[in-house]
């Protein structure tokens, strides 16, 4: 993991306005002067309540939002001021996966057309052929058939759907990860092959991965750097150590309050056994 | 704190009928929940905790679902021999039921209020006055501040959490002696999921209810529950106090739950995986339905399906935790 | 000739809509709900029945150089004229020639002598005609400005509305009259004229559906991949349109045919020469007031009218209780 940052947020606001009756208007702060960098090949996790901003950030940083002000950079580049073929090549290097139980795949396209489709738009591949190899080799990587690909999202278990929407976002090679609650909608058993599926290919890429969650067990297994965001704004940050162990921030202190143990020695809610 | 025994489960099959065949969702599925305790339903996709919950309160998607065998006794009346009449009238009264999305649970087109009142006037009977303060109190009993005004107030302009603490006002507003949970924080945030848990255990205890609680998060049934049932594809394959079972799994499935959850501790490691997938609906392994995927598998394994057997802290379904008595015989 | 081939070409592209149909999971399960209710069995073969009819009224040829041309259906049932009325089961007065099946008028004969089950058999494929291509147009354009409405929002969306709020405002009824008597009375002016004033419910159907789909998950993430606005429309948002369209498709056909049947009744649908219900409801209109009365005509003309909107309207709801994930087993 080196330390330069290739992904930089600068002082990102996104401030939504919205009309009361005919003359007044009300603003809400989603995102108030958010900065941080995450380090090329380094995980960084983002945790926080719900209507802490986390998701409109998400948003932002992928470029389907336009901040009302701040800047992203990749690599330096500032991502809002790109447009056509620029916009284009620097999407494919951030790719995002949801959490929705479709992973992201459209519920009417088959595997194989879904990642052709990828491959497609970026000009990766010379003809049909050659695509559709790097596609059966990105579904091989991710342990799922070379069949996959004339199927449809909804004939797989929820983690095998997941491992189709990683392959999905990897098939166009992007250096950047944005994961956003990659295990919340998965069964206990399946989170474990995931996450070593994520380990595994970011090592083998040099993948530089932004996790939102708030399961902070897999924070704590994965993080080297955690974002603690409350009202819109980055309330604590620092290594996993530092933030669950010392945390400074009112916010922090509430979300490790809420953790729960499974170990019957450790409980924290008021025990009344 | 008395201890009685409210709810008796007994070798309760559910059957669904599919295109493809039949799909025993529960398969012999047996428990107790008694009063002032939470028994904790735990399982993954498939493993038939939400329909076994389903079958108690008799809410299953008929015709496909049907009960085919057991009993459910709730106060020594097998529930499973009541009318629909008798069983409406059960249901608020003796039975309380929360649900995983509050937002659908409740109708938006009424105020919470609105049903509130409704849920007392359905069992309370003629008292007609008071019942707005009963209201009041009840949603000060779920540590709602400025009850009278989320009294007027619609669902969809409260919170997730708040929508949750309305639900459980409804689900108690005739104090029921059990109370059946599925899944009651699964859709909530992290800091709301650990205050309605309090909440669900301090009014446990205030009321001495009787608690089945369905999850798929080994954290909420270590911190709130004191037995757990580990369901796996339709059955219950280890059972016991939660102090016993969570601190020295015996079954290997749920050892291999615990052994693979992501946490600090494992930091910079592989994280142990259970090998395979769980099984489509129509591809059940024959006998023990966990045993392609154990560590301990023997030839028993898929020959013989496993019965409950008794240990002194528990009960579990196991061949290598409880050889059969003829096997063990054979290596004597 | 020409009108053969076309009649091939729609068989055909709907043979291969309805084969890829079945092999998508959404439909083939739908279908096999509906083929377990005895009442859309029925309507189904209803539906069958009257396409059997049109079909058969879509192929003609001549027999000879100077002869007039005549459908498969026109060989079948064409009666000769009488002169008058004659009730139904009445027999012929001249000698027919290429002899009948049944020497009789099954359903009697109208006030001109025609056989009333005749004329009844060739209403079907006008309805069918307008149904058909009306939607064929209605279907892109209430497409395209709904998808176009709900994807880009603020002043696209803002414009569309507003134009069809205010073609909305005019009663639909009064404007297609009005229509029909500018363009002149024929088959392709009534099926713009319906057009024109049926795209605005699909239109605010697929406007409220892609609104839902724009925010789900697969097209953000089509969106971070870098597709653009029309290709996302397209191959994304499109497809899982397509069984809420259909379903509207289907019932707007029931409507489209019984406005036909309105329209000629009120004298400014299709002219009198071609075959139609309404028309021969309207020419029916007169004979009921005579002795004895004449109720053949308008029984058969209303009874084939109902049996197509009753089945098309059964198969419909059928369709869309078929879809419904909610009942879906899986």
């Amino acid at each position: 993991m080196s330390t330069e940052a290739i992904l930089r947020a600068v002082d990102v606001r996104q401030v939504f306005v919205q009309r009361q009756g005919l003359l007044r208007k009300s603003e809400m702060v989603a995102v108030d002067g958010v900065s941080f960098n995450l380090a090329k090949g380094s995980t960084t996790a983002l945790v926080g309540e719900s209507g802490s901003g986390k998701t409109t950030l998400a948003l932002i940083l992928l470029g389907l939002r336009r901040p009302t002000s701040g800047d992203v950079l990749f690599e330096g580049n500032s991502l809002l001021r790109l447009r056509g073929r620029d916009q284009l090549a620097l999407r494919r290097k951030m790719q995002v996966v949801f959490q929705d139980p479709y992973g992201s795949l459209q519920p009417r396209m088959t595997v194989g057309e879904a990642l052709m489709e990828a491959l497609q738009v970026h000009s990766i591949g010379q003809g049909r052929s050659e695509r559709q190899d790097r596609a059966v080799e990105q579904l091989r990587q991710v342990g799922m058939s070379p069949e996959t690909l004339k199927r449809y999202p909804h004939e797989f278990s929820g983690g095998q759907r997941q491992r189709i929407a990683i392959a999905r976002s990897l098939v166009v090679e992007p250096s950047v990860l944005i994961l956003d609650e990659p295990t919340s909608a998965l069964d206990m058993s399946v989170q474990s092959q995931v996450l070593n599926l994520l380990t595994e290919l970011q090592e083998q890429r040099e993948l530089t991965y932004l996790l939102i969650t708030h399961n902070l067990d897999v924070v704590g297994y994965m993080a080297d750097q955690v974002l603690v965001m409350d009202k819109g704004q980055i309330v604590e940050r620092g290594s996993v150590e530092a933030v669950m162990d010392t945390p400074q921030s009112e916010a922090t202190r509430r979300l490790l309050g809420s953790l729960l143990s499974v170990n019957p020695s450790e409980r924290r809610l008021a025990a009344s056994h | 704190m008395s201890e009685e025994t409210l709810l008796s489960v007994r070798d309760l099959r559910t059957y669904l009928d599919t295109p493809e065949g039949v799909v025993k969702a529960v398969d012999g599925v047996g428990f107790d929940v008694r009063a002032g305790r939470t028994l904790a339903l735990v399982g993954e996709s498939g493993s038939g905790k939400s329909m076994t919950a389903l079958s108690i309160m008799q809410l299953l998607p008929e015709p496909a679902a049907r009960i085919v065998e057991g009993s459910v006794k709730l106060d020594g009346r097998d529930l499973l021999d009541l009318t629909a009449k008798q069983m409406r009238e059960l249901r608020g009264k003796r039975m309380g039921m929360i649900f995983q999305e509050p937002m659908t649970s409740l109708n938006p087109t009424f105020t919470v209020g609105y049903q509130l009142l409704e849920a007392l006037k359905c069992h309370g009977g003629a008292r007609r006055s008071g019942l707005g303060q009963e209201a009041v109190k009840l949603l000060q009993e779920v540590e709602i501040r400025e009850p009278e005004a989320v009294l007027r107030k619609y669902p969809h302009e409260l919170s997730g959490g708040m929508r949750q603490r309305v639900m459980i006002a409804i689900a108690l507003a005739n104090r029921p002696s059990l109370l059946i949970a599925d899944e009651p924080t699964t859709a909530l945030d992290v800091t709301i999921q650990a205050q309605i848990l309090r909440l669900i255990k301090r009014l446990q205890g205030e009321h001495n209810m009787g608690v089945l609680l369905i999850t798929h998060d080994l954290g909420v049934v270590n911190e709130t529950a004191d037995d757990v049932a580990v369901m796996y594809l339709g059955q219950i394959v280890e059972q016991g106090p939660v102090d016993a079972v969570l601190s020295a799994p015996a079954h290997p499935y749920t050892q291999a739950l615990f052994a693979s959850r992501a946490s600090r501790e494992h930091r910079g490691r592989v994280l142990p995986v259970i090998p395979g997938n769980v099984p489509g609906p129509h591809d059940w392994p024959p006998a023990c339905r966990f045993h392609p995927r154990c560590p301990f598998r023997m030839d028993v394994c898929e020959k013989v399906t496993p019965e409950v057997s008794h240990l002194p802290d528990r009960t579990v379904r196991c061949h290598f935790v409880s050889p059969l008595e003829e096997e063990a015989k054979l290596e004597h | 000739m020409i009108g053969n081939l076309v009649a091939t070409l729609l068989l055909v592209a709907l043979g291969f809509a309805v084969r890829n149909a079945l092999r998508t999971p959404l439909w083939a399960e739908a279908f096999r709900r509906m083929r377990r209710r005895p009442l859309v069995i029925g309507a189904g073969v209803i539906l069958a029945l009257f396409t059997t009819i049109a079909i058969a009224d879509s192929y003609s040829w001549a027999d000879g150089k100077n002869q007039p041309t005549k459908t498969v259906l026109d060989r079948v049932f064409e009666r000769p004229q009488e002169r008058t009325y004659s009730p139904p089961m009445a027999k012929l007065t001249t000698e027919a020639s290429p002899k009948p099946l049944l020497a009789t008028h099954i359903l009697g004969t109208d006030g001109v002598g025609n056989d009333v089950f005749y004329r009844t058999l060739k209403g079907v494929r006008t309805a069918f005609l307008i149904g058909g291509l009306t939607t064929l147009t209605v279907l892109p354009i209430a497409l395209l400005l709904g998808m176009l409405a709900g994807y880009l929002g603020r002043g696209v969306d803002d414009l569309i509305q507003y134009v069809y709020t205010v073609l909305d405002s005019i009663p639909g009824i009064l404007l297609l009259i009005a229509m029909m008597m500018i363009l002149g009375q024929g088959v392709p002016q009534l099926c713009i004229a319906l057009g024109v004033t049926s795209w605005v419910g699909l239109c605010r159907l697929v406007r409220g559906e892609t609104l839902k789909q724009r925010d789900r998950e697969y097209v953000l993430a089509a969106r971070a991949l870098g597709l653009g606005a029309p290709r996302i429309l397209m191959r994304h948002i499109l497809p899982n349109l397509m069984p809420i369209v259909i379903i509207s498709a289907t019932l707007g056909f029931s409507r489209l045919v019984l406005a036909e049947a309105i329209l000629s009744y009120l004298g400014v649908g299709v002219p009198e020469d071609v075959g139609s219900w309404g028309n021969m409801i309207e020419a029916a209109r007169l004979e009921l007031a005579r002795e004895p009365v004449i109720w053949w005509n308008l029984v058969s003309a209303s009874t084939a009218l109902f049996l197509l909107v009753l089945a098309l309207n059964i198969v419909g709801d059928a369709l869309r209780d078929g879809i419904d994930p909610r009942l879906r087993s899986a």
